[in-house]
């Protein structure tokens, strides 16, 4: 008779050694083969373009693309090398990143958080794709910019706005080349106070979500620091399309300007139904009626017709500008596509590059690696003058323009003007500025 | 007060829309049965006519002025409408004015056609199948017509102005007593609501005075016995589905001026239409009126800083609200007729 000396608790012991055994060589093989996600091992690197393709903000979207489209192509040696030429940093050489191909595979964000994410998260996860950019809405950049810290790559947001991107909802994977709601205001302020004077008494027609709030923030804390009295703030929900309710009550409110913390759509409707209104013939308090829309873009702007005539706001970049940077992207990008950008190609078209250099000089696609080489950066090239990516709260600062819708406009992309490039020192703050106050940026993620 | 007078206009011209699309969707619903989601698509179809006819008018062609030049410093190209140049400068330019009024024109065999090969091609395949599937196939058939207009318009809003005879706004607290600025009111959107009257007032008309909208009306009543006495209320209910598109498409067409035409505008009026057909009443075409105008006006009551201060957000479910209190009182909404969607 045998008898067997296996007992539970010799099984478990025996089990866990074994496993462990198993287990420490992929432990190392996987710290040896993958430092983060995504490591790029063949020719080539995988970029996630998660711009909106469906949705009200489509056609911006399809800039943005296009704009991605001439990055890549020139960060691979194509067309006519583009801002390459004229950027400061010259680490890129025109044979990808760090000699490797670049591919792209594109995500809509359909400007849903949830959508968003998604696309990202398949982008990521099923294409490989080392850093994720684009998108159109704060909302979305925040959501995004979440899920590439705890993902492990680096986010270059495309068009967002709102302070809280760089501000409660930073992460130390997400970057911004784009201005904020802080910057309208401190930008648009002197020029409201030259054209319209310090005594005024503004109401404030505010979409309900994230921009919204900061943009109203950002616009009444730097009109009140002028002398402007704020008479009301209303809420306007962001689904709405008929926005009369909301505009009746203001030429009985005592106010003789009215601010519209609108975007895209809204700000489309809002404006016109401002205008039918025929706000801007009356006279409130012995001053002509004004109306101010502190984030302007073309394409949107496009939508409002001849109702942005002579309406002041505030914008990232105008094809129109004249320095050689913004000269050299027109041209490159009106001989692709047979029109101008608008201020999201090129905010996505200058992030693209901006990425690109900073693997470049870091010598890794690590995004601790391109954190570290983003932060503190000093650059100039790139269309909007001398600009810095701070590091304290990955935020860049530049110039900001103030707009005026053109009164007699040469074709249909010429809507804008630009009054004033209102210089950078003028629109910088502390990181810890109240009113981006509450975030943490924590530490990069590698993922893997 | 003055305040009072100026929402009560505001969702006059709101409440014009509301009822425009309802009557449609009750028309449609009351003699075919079927529960349109695609209705909120035809509105948007004519708006589009609306930008389409004002295209066609601003046709031009380009003559290179080289005294100008374009973003890419090449001589700039001019444009000039075929028809300023055919017709001269002040009746071309006056032709482009006008091009949303005449619109109507353009849209009305429009909107008929694209109802009636809505109906015949699509919708009569449904009439026998539950409710749920003729509203998944509509909603899906005003997916498909948003992304075609989509496609060939793009996403942004076109602005689409309304003549310059009706720029600017009307006055009435100086006409009712009150100070200047007190209430005033855009032209444009007085047109609109005087056109809903008279749309609405002619529909009415046209069941209630004609033989044709007798039959309808006996068909709507009792379908079955109407085929007994050997009428063919088929044809006329398919003829009733294309006045119905129309009604939505003018709708649209006059709406183009006071919100740029986008394509996804069908989509914003047509949850709201459904709430205003429900709380109407299925089925009841006066109802389908009042609602649209009784929650027109109250969505611009809840709208006011005065209401909103006491109720946060009020503006943003007053509908749904104003849905369920009368749907609890008045389970078939304000004149709902007995034994409609009640099998």
């Amino acid at each position: 008779m045998t008898r067997t000396n296996f007992t539970r608790r010799g099984v478990l012991r025996t089990g866990a050694v074994a496993g462990a055994g198993v287990a420490l060589p992929t432990i190392f093989t996987a710290s040896s083969a993958a430092a983060y996600t995504n490591e790029p091992t063949g020719g080539t690197v995988t970029l996630g373009f998660n711009v909106p393709q469906t949705g009200p903000y489509a056609d911006e979207g399809a800039d943005e693309l296009r704009a991605y489209e001439l990055a890549v192509e020139h960060l691979n040696g194509g067309g006519d090398g583009g801002l390459l030429n004229t950027f400061s940093s010259k680490a890129l050489k025109g044979n990808g990143i760090l000699g490797k191909k670049i591919e792209y595979v594109t995500g809509d964000t359909q400007t849903k958080s949830d959508a968003a994410r998604a696309s990202a998260r398949s982008m990521i996860e099923k294409d490989g794709a080392i850093m994720i950019t684009g998108g159109s809405s704060s909302g979305v950049a925040v959501a995004v910019q979440d899920l590439c810290q705890s993902a492990g790559v680096i986010f270059m947001a495309g068009l967002t706005h709102s302070n809280d991107t760089t501000g409660k909802d930073k992460k130390a994977n997400g970057f911004r080349h784009f201005f904020n709601a802080y910057m309208s205001g401190a930008a648009l302020a002197p020029v409201l106070a030259a054209q319209y004077g310090t005594d005024r008494k503004a109401y404030h027609l505010t979409a309900d979500y994230t921009w919204g709030w900061t943009q109203e923030e950002s616009i009444v804390a730097a009109t009140e620091a002028l002398g402007w009295e704020t008479v009301n703030t209303v809420l306007t929900p962001l689904a709405a399309t008929d926005f009369s309710s909301y505009i009746a009550p203001v030429l009985n409110s005592g106010a003789d300007v009215l601010v519209l913390n609108h975007y895209g759509g809204n700000m489309v409707n809002s404006l016109t139904n401002a205008v039918q209104f025929g706000l801007r013939e009356k006279i409130i308090n012995n001053k002509n009626f004004e109306i101010v829309v502190p984030l302007y873009s073309r394409l949107m702007a496009r939508g409002a017709g001849e109702n942005v005539k002579g309406i002041l706001g505030s914008t990232n970049w105008h094809w129109s500008l004249q320095d050689e940077a913004s000269k050299a992207f027109v041209k490159s990008f009106g001989t692709k596509y047979g029109f101008p950008p608008s201020q999201a190609a090129q905010t996505c078209y200058a992030q693209t590059l901006l990425y690109a250099d900073a693997c470049e000089r870091a010598g890794t696609f690590n995004p601790c690696g391109i954190a570290e080489a983003l932060e503190g950066f000093e650059f100039d090239g790139l269309g909007n003058g001398p600009t810095l990516y701070r590091a304290e709260d990955h935020q860049c600062f530049k110039d900001v323009l103030v707009v005026r819708g053109k009164e007699n406009p040469t074709s249909e992309f010429d809507v804008l003007e630009v009054v004033e490039v209102t210089p950078r020192a003028q629109v910088e703050y502390a990181h810890d500025h109240p009113m981006f106050a509450g975030g943490n940026l924590g530490s990069c993620n590698p993922g893997a | 007060m003055d305040a009072i007078i100026l929402q009560i206009l505001n969702g006059l011209d709101k409440g014009s829309a509301y009822a425009l699309i309802a009557l449609g969707l009750t028309l449609i619903f009351g003699t075919l049965g079927v529960v349109n989601f695609a209705h909120g698509a035809l509105f948007m179809i004519g708006a589009f006519c609306a930008v389409t006819l004002s295209r066609i008018l601003t046709l031009s062609f380009e003559t290179v002025d080289p005294t100008q030049t374009d973003f890419l410093g090449q001589p700039l190209k001019v444009k000039t409408t075929y028809i300023e140049a055919w017709f001269g400068p002040e009746f071309g330019g006056a032709m482009i004015d006008w091009a949303v009024p005449l619109a109507i024109l353009f849209a009305i065999p429009i909107m008929i056609a694209v109802g009636f090969i809505m109906e015949r091609g699509l919708i009569k395949h449904f009439y026998k199948r539950p409710h749920a599937d003729q509203i998944l196939v509509t909603f899906g058939l005003a997916i498909v017509l948003q992304e075609i207009i989509k496609a060939f318009y793009g996403a942004n809003p076109i602005p689409t102005p309304a003549p310059a005879a009706f720029k600017g706004s009307f006055d009435f607290g100086v006409l009712l007593g009150f100070e200047a600025n007190a209430i005033i009111y855009p032209y444009w959107r007085l047109v609109y609501f005087a056109f809903a009257a008279i749309i609405i007032g002619g529909v009415f008309a046209f069941l209630q005075f004609t033989t044709f909208g007798m039959v309808v009306r006996a068909g709507m009543a009792d379908r079955e016995t109407v085929g007994i006495l050997g009428i063919n209320i088929d044809k006329r209910f398919t003829i009733m589905f294309g006045l119905a598109a129309a009604v939505a498409g003018l709708a649209g067409v006059m709406y183009a001026p006071i919100n740029s035409p986008n394509y996804h505008m069908g989509m914003d009026f047509l949850v709201l239409s459904f709430v205003v057909v429900v709380v109407g009443g299925m089925g009841s075409l006066p109802g389908a009126v009042a609602a649209g105008f009784l929650l027109g006006i109250l969505e611009s009551f809840a709208s006011m800083n005065q209401v909103k201060s006491i109720f946060p957000g009020i503006d943003q479910i007053i509908i749904y609200l104003v849905a369920i209190i009368i749907l609890l009182t008045r389970p078939r909404g304000l004149l709902g007729r007995k034994g409609v969607m009640e099998d």
